[in-house]
């Protein structure tokens, strides 16, 4: 029998190994696994590379996991934001390193990387200083900068509904890199708002098919970012 | 300047709008136009605000804002909002702009200042992608200097990618040879905007 769910955040995160690479789904608030997060801080493992859109807000989720120091580098396209020091102060003392990469060209990476694709050419950032360094060649008259697929060790993703096979489906514009994150990671971690039986969810509306997931916790009222920033929690 | 970039939003165009003045352009398209508004987080078809206290924080725009989402939208991830984008099927993106120069480059991403932190986002995506760029934008910074100019300063978001420009003052083509009025804005003077404008700006045809 196929069973993919496990009872706490914490066993799902427990086997993520010092320098591993983190994929981490979400689109600020939204879609973020702020539960898998706090789980990976008080798990531990440092040297941490982490790919996720943006830098986090406030001192939760991936602001925390930042802020706790575990996280040697950031492959980010936006990692400002507004109402968040954790990251500016990490980056302009050098605690951190930074790989900037346009948001299309991020998740096209990740999508390249979860189809075994090690390189595509894109038009985007060329003529611009992110083209530094990489090859560039000339189809048709136009330009285009080579990119490397990206892949993860592991991948923590937050969906609205799961079932055992770790069949997905998520809750609006919190898809964002989910889908695309657990094709792209050996271990996909998923924190499900809730577990349903397997049969339940529609086969034709099932976005993220089981096949890309190694684990589901069911997080049955999830934090929102927002509100613990607003309520100015720090973790842990 | 919204309004006047709306007017040329043709019926049934699929639009993704930057943050700030280009979000504008969607409450003045006229009426009797159906246009769909993307958003590269992962929604087409996205609505106005929410009412207080309705909205989802699941539901939100590029800039992190709630939103709605319109009868007939549907979500996607982000690698499709990014096919959408990369493939050539958005009709057209408004964009503000720090710089434009008169062969077409934008700047809006970086100052190229040492101490900032570098946040590029969906831009040189959608510039390099989408089949139309617009920008709308004041026509001088808010300490006067000229946003149109011949080379840009700063760090391209894409080069050669803008064919318009619409600003406080007026509404700029960018043709094969530089800057071509197209329109002045209410009560204002071709020579006005020609002396704010950093680069040769070639008046209407007689």
């Amino acid at each position: 029998m196929i069973d993919k769910e496990l009872p706490t955040a914490a066993e799902a995160v427990a086997d993520v190994f010092d320098g591993a690479t983190v994929m981490i789904g979400g689109f600020g608030e939204a879609g973020s696994p702020i539960e898998l997060i706090h789980a990976l801080i008080d798990q531990g493992a440092s040297g941490l590379t982490v790919v996720n859109n943006n830098a986090g807000s406030g001192e939760v989720g991936l602001a925390a996991l930042l802020k706790s120091g575990r996280v040697s580098k950031l492959i980010c396209s936006y990692p400002r934001t507004a109402g968040s020091r954790v990251f500016p102060d990490l980056y302009r003392s050098g605690r951190i390193e930074l790989e900037l990469v346009p948001q299309g060209t991020l998740s096209e990476r990740i999508r390249a990387g979860g189809a075994g694709i090690p390189a595509f050419f894109t038009p985007t950032a060329v003529g611009t200083p992110l083209q530094d360094g990489k090859e560039t060649r000339t189809f048709d008259g136009r330009d285009y900068v080579m990119e490397h697929g990206l892949t993860a060790d592991f991948a923590l993703v937050k969906c609205s509904r799961a079932d055992r096979h770790g069949n997905l489906v998520y809750n609006k514009t919190a898809r964002n890199f989910g889908p695309v994150m657990a094709t792209a990671a050996t271990t996909t971690i998923v924190q499900a708002s809730e577990i349903v039986d397997i049969g339940v969810l529609d086969p034709e509306a099932v976005v993220t098919p089981g096949i890309f997931v190694s684990r589901v916790v069911g997080v049955a009222e999830p934090a929102l970012e927002s509100e613990l920033v607003a309520r100015g929690v720090s973790y842990p | 300047m919204a309004k006047r970039a709306a007017f040329d939003i043709p019926d049934g165009a699929y639009v993704n709008l930057g943050i700030g003045i280009p979000e504008l352009v969607a409450k003045y398209v006229p009426e009797g136009r159906e246009v769909v508004y993307h958003t590269e987080n992962g929604l087409l078809g996205m609505g106005p605000s929410p009412a207080d206290g309705e909205g989802d924080p699941e539901l939100i725009n590029a800039g992190k804002r709630q939103i709605t989402a319109v009868p007939g939208a549907s979500y996607f991830h982000h690698a499709d909002s990014f096919v959408m984008i990369r493939g050539g099927h958005i009709d057209i993106c408004v964009l503000g702009a720090m710089q434009v120069s008169e062969t077409g480059d934008l700047a809006n991403w970086s100052t190229g200042s040492p101490d900032a932190i570098p946040a590029v986002g969906g831009a040189m995506d959608l510039v390099a992608g989408a089949n139309a760029i617009r920008v709308v934008t004041q026509h001088c910074t808010r300490d006067g200097q000229p946003k149109l100019v011949e080379a840009c300063s700063y760090p391209l978001t894409g080069a050669g990618v803008v064919k318009r420009v619409y600003t406080d003052l007026a509404v700029v083509d960018i043709s094969g040879d530089g800057f071509q009025l197209v329109e002045l804005a209410p009560g204002i003077d071709f020579e006005h905007v020609r002396d704010l404008t950093a680069a040769e700006l070639r008046p209407l045809p007689n």
